[in-house]
């Protein structure tokens, strides 16, 4: 079997994996957000807290809600780092770095996971467990409570109430992200992924001598990695490291793990709002550039251009040989469509165009299927600005799901994809006319730049993953990167949540046969286009410097 | 003005008591929970998947090593031991000093681009060297005949596996230095020749220490 056909089928049985778990995880995630029952474990939560979870919010109040936990979650991982010289099972790594310690609590509260340390030469057990793994529950389940929220605005009528933020927090933790992260965890040991305390410790070789080991509570960190869409590795080679995934099917099941929860949320989404075809067609919507990326990233990739690749009869620098091109260019399209990050090849040593494939798919916004709760609330604001579009070719007044797309929403909307382009375009520029950052270059030229565009796309979108080459542990960096992922992660928040507050107000419109069906695959193919011509237009001039310019070249 | 100072305060409070119960469930019960499931049921593997040769742990099937000569006196990095089979690029087969060298305290790629000077002269130092270590008397290999991954460092440097095709090149030279049969070590490669899963998962490869503690055994008895 040629190599080609072989990451083909593999595309085909991750794709039948994923249709087989749409229906009943989309539905019972439907159901863990509009239950009135408690657990038990989640009442003794909510009274740790000192919070009744059946209280309403009103967009505002739950968008406090959001910013102090999550504020206290930077706090707090900040302090963490801050004193890991003093604290026991730190495996002996010294207190982080202010700058870098304000980097590092960013990125893992946004749901990011950039990291500008190197895994095993930083953090400890306490750390990597007690707080960074923490984050990965709790960023993605704050990303899925704002897009529950969003939802509900569009399900409900006649009341500002969006549900609570506190018993969306505790019951997507609890019933859906530890469950499934379990589970995970469990398979991804039996097939070789690490999962101890120990600490550093030689190991024999077979030549004499030994190598360094360390231990680390990988499988367990490794799977709520992939389910939330972080991205954060234990190991500086994340995911390409052989302790983090093992073994071929690993690495299909990594990818599976990444895609199962944003995918199924559109489900979730046709199931709260009353019909499962628009569900459906968020989903074909997801999957058609997800499918059509991972495609165009195969062939670029298969076909190796670039000197280096050329000499060497294949694009395999960065790869591991168990993967192989298809199953490395299958997860970094993945991981680059949502926000999670982690890779099992790197980036930047992909050939020109695939390098701009992973760029432009985070560009995108993330929304194919994006990140858990954020590609869903990204892609409905892409829905509106959609369906305002085809309203404008009709000259009527556009609705979605029975709502009214009126001034105030198509402003929130607006704004919404305004502002990580914004973040993007103008740090990078401030990096380029700056002295100092281009010395983190590991590339020079169109690569170069390309490796700082990376650097602030992925930030500000929330991904974290990199073109490594670039030292980004630098005061410039960590400091600007840092703004970017937080920036680009609370303030489209603050205005998916008005958004989700002034729908909820209104009183449903009946459709008329004038009404755009937005179930339709007409409705589809033009959210399609809305996405990739917003995006294209956006983008192009800074692409065209970086890795268009250098798959041009070869 | 005093009012919302306490509700914010109130409301930070709240946060605060959320993350902190959370982290008892995630950050603490969730990894020990995990941890006691792994090392009761799969603790070999829980721990890095040691594997042993008469009775020594040399290592792990999972992570690569070097298969080298001592350090010569002036020199920086050590030649190959050209009697084992040789994993991907590391010192002598390609001088590529930003791959970690399988020390793995530190483990990742060297990002370089397809058009970086540094990696076009790797890659091609690695497959001139390749070529001609591999060429034994009867058997000639052309700088075409070695396939990429013998010249190109894998993402996390700590590559295990090498491709059938870069194992079955290495079997000329490495049946000559031990003076073995051809065949006899051919049949260890194919021996030692993983597939795909299920036949189309992954890229069908071959261990290298799996490899070479099997033709360390062929040697002792022979």
């Amino acid at each position: 079997m040629s190599p080609v056909l072989a990451g083909v089928l593999q595309l085909l049985a991750l794709i039948a994996a994923l249709a087989l778990v749409y229906v009943p995880l989309g539905n019972y995630m439907a159901g863990v957000y509009s239950s009135d029952k408690h657990w038990r474990v989640e009442k003794w939560i909510y009274k740790g807290i000192g919070a009744n979870p059946d209280t309403e919010m009103r967009w505002p109040a739950y968008l406090r809600g959001v910013l102090a936990f999550s504020a206290v979650g930077v706090l707090f991982l900040y302090l963490l780092q801050r004193v890991q010289g003093a604290l026991p099972g730190s495996l002996g790594f010294a207190s982080i770095d202010p700058d870098q310690a304000f980097n590092t609590a960013a990125s893992f509260v946004t749901n990011t996971n950039w990291q500008s340390y190197y895994g095993e030469q930083a953090m400890g057990h306490v750390v990597q467990t007690a707080g960074l793994a923490v984050q990965n529950f709790v960023s993605a389940a704050v990303g899925i409570a704002v897009a529950v929220a969003l939802v509900r605005g569009f399900a409900r009528a006649r009341t500002g109430e969006l549900g609570n933020f506190w018993a969306d927090l505790v019951r997507g933790t609890v019933r859906i992200l530890v469950p499934v992260a379990a589970i995970a965890a469990v398979v991804l040991v039996a097939c070789g992924a690490i999962q101890n305390f120990s600490g550093i410790h030689e190991v024999g070789q077979f030549m004499g001598g030994s190598q360094q080991w360390n231990g680390g509570a990988v499988a367990s960190t490794e799977a709520i990695k992939e389910v939330g869409t972080n991205g954060g590795g234990i190991f500086n080679a994340n995911s390409a490291h052989p302790f983090e995934n093992p073994i071929p099917f690993t690495n299909l099941f990594e990818i599976f793990l990444i895609l199962v929860i944003p995918l199924s949320l559109t489900r979730t989404f046709g199931v709260l709002v009353g019909s499962v075809k628009q569900g459906y067609a968020i989903l074909a919507t997801m999957a058609t550039i997800w499918i059509g990326f991972t495609a165009l990233m195969m062939w670029t990739e298969f076909s190796h251009h670039g000197p280096a690749f050329e000499i060497a009869g294949g694009a395999m620098e960065g790869k591991e040989v168990r993967f192989g091109v298809g199953g490395s260019s299958i997860f970094a399209v993945a991981t680059t469509l949502t926000s999670t990050g982690a890779v099992d090849s790197f980036h930047s040593s992909f050939t020109g165009l695939g390098g701009g494939i992973t760029m432009l798919g985070m560009m995108l916004g993330e929304i194919a299927p994006g990140g858990v709760g954020s590609g869903l609330y990204g892609m409905l604001i892409m829905a509106i600005i959609a369906v305002f579009i085809a309203g404008l070719m009709v000259g009527r007044t556009p609705e979605y799901l029975g709502k009214k797309i009126g001034t105030r929403e198509i402003k929130l909307a607006a704004m919404y994809i305004l502002v990580t382009p914004a973040l993007v375009l103008i740090f990078t520029a401030a990096a380029m006319a700056l002295p100092t950052p281009q010395n983190s270059m590991t590339n020079s030229g169109a690569h170069g730049f390309s490796e700082i565009l990376y650097a602030y796309t992925s930030g500000a979108n929330n991904n974290g993953s990199a073109f490594a080459g670039l030292n980004a542990d630098t005061q410039w960096f960590n400091t600007t990167i840092g703004l970017a992922m937080l920036l680009g992660r609370f303030v489209p928040m603050v205005f998916v949540l008005a958004l989700a507050g002034s729908l909820a107000e209104q009183k449903p419109v009946p459709a008329t046969a004038g009404t755009l069906r937005t179930e339709k695959p007409l409705f589809t193919g033009l959210l399609v286009g809305a996405i990739l011509i917003i995006t294209g237009l956006t983008y192009f001039p800074a692409l065209a410097l970086g890795p268009l310019a250098e798959g041009m070249a070869s | 003005m005093n009012n919302s100072l306490t509700n914010t305060a109130r409301l930070l409070g709240a946060g605060l008591r959320a993350l902190l119960v959370l982290t008892l469930v995630t950050g603490v019960i969730y990894p020990l929970v995990i941890t006691g499931i792994a090392q009761g049921l799969f603790s070999d593997k829980a721990n890095g998947s040691e594997i042993k040769a008469d009775g020594k742990v040399v290592g792990s099937s999972l992570i690569g090593q070097s298969y080298n000569l001592p350090l010569k006196k002036g020199q920086e990095t050590p030649d190959p031991d050209l009697k084992w089979f040789q994993g991907r690029p590391q010192n002598g087969l390609g001088s590529n000093s930003v791959n970690t060298q399988y020390k793995l305290i530190l483990s990742g790629a060297t990002n370089r681009s397809g058009d970086n000077e540094d990696l076009i002269q790797w890659v091609n130092d690695a497959q001139t060297a390749v070529a001609d270590v591999n060429s034994v008397p009867g058997y000639k290999v052309e700088r075409s005949d070695v396939p990429a991954d013998a010249v190109t460092s894998s993402g996390s440097g700590l590559d295990p596996h090498i491709s059938r095709d870069y194992a079955d090149l290495q079997v000329h030279r490495v049946a000559q230095q031990n003076k073995l049969s051809v065949s006899q070590v051919q049949k260890l490669v194919n021996d030692h020749v993983e597939g795909r899963t299920l036949g189309f998962i992954g890229e069908p490869r071959v261990n290298v220490l799996e490899l070479n503690i099997a033709l360390k055994a062929v040697m002792a008895k022979s």
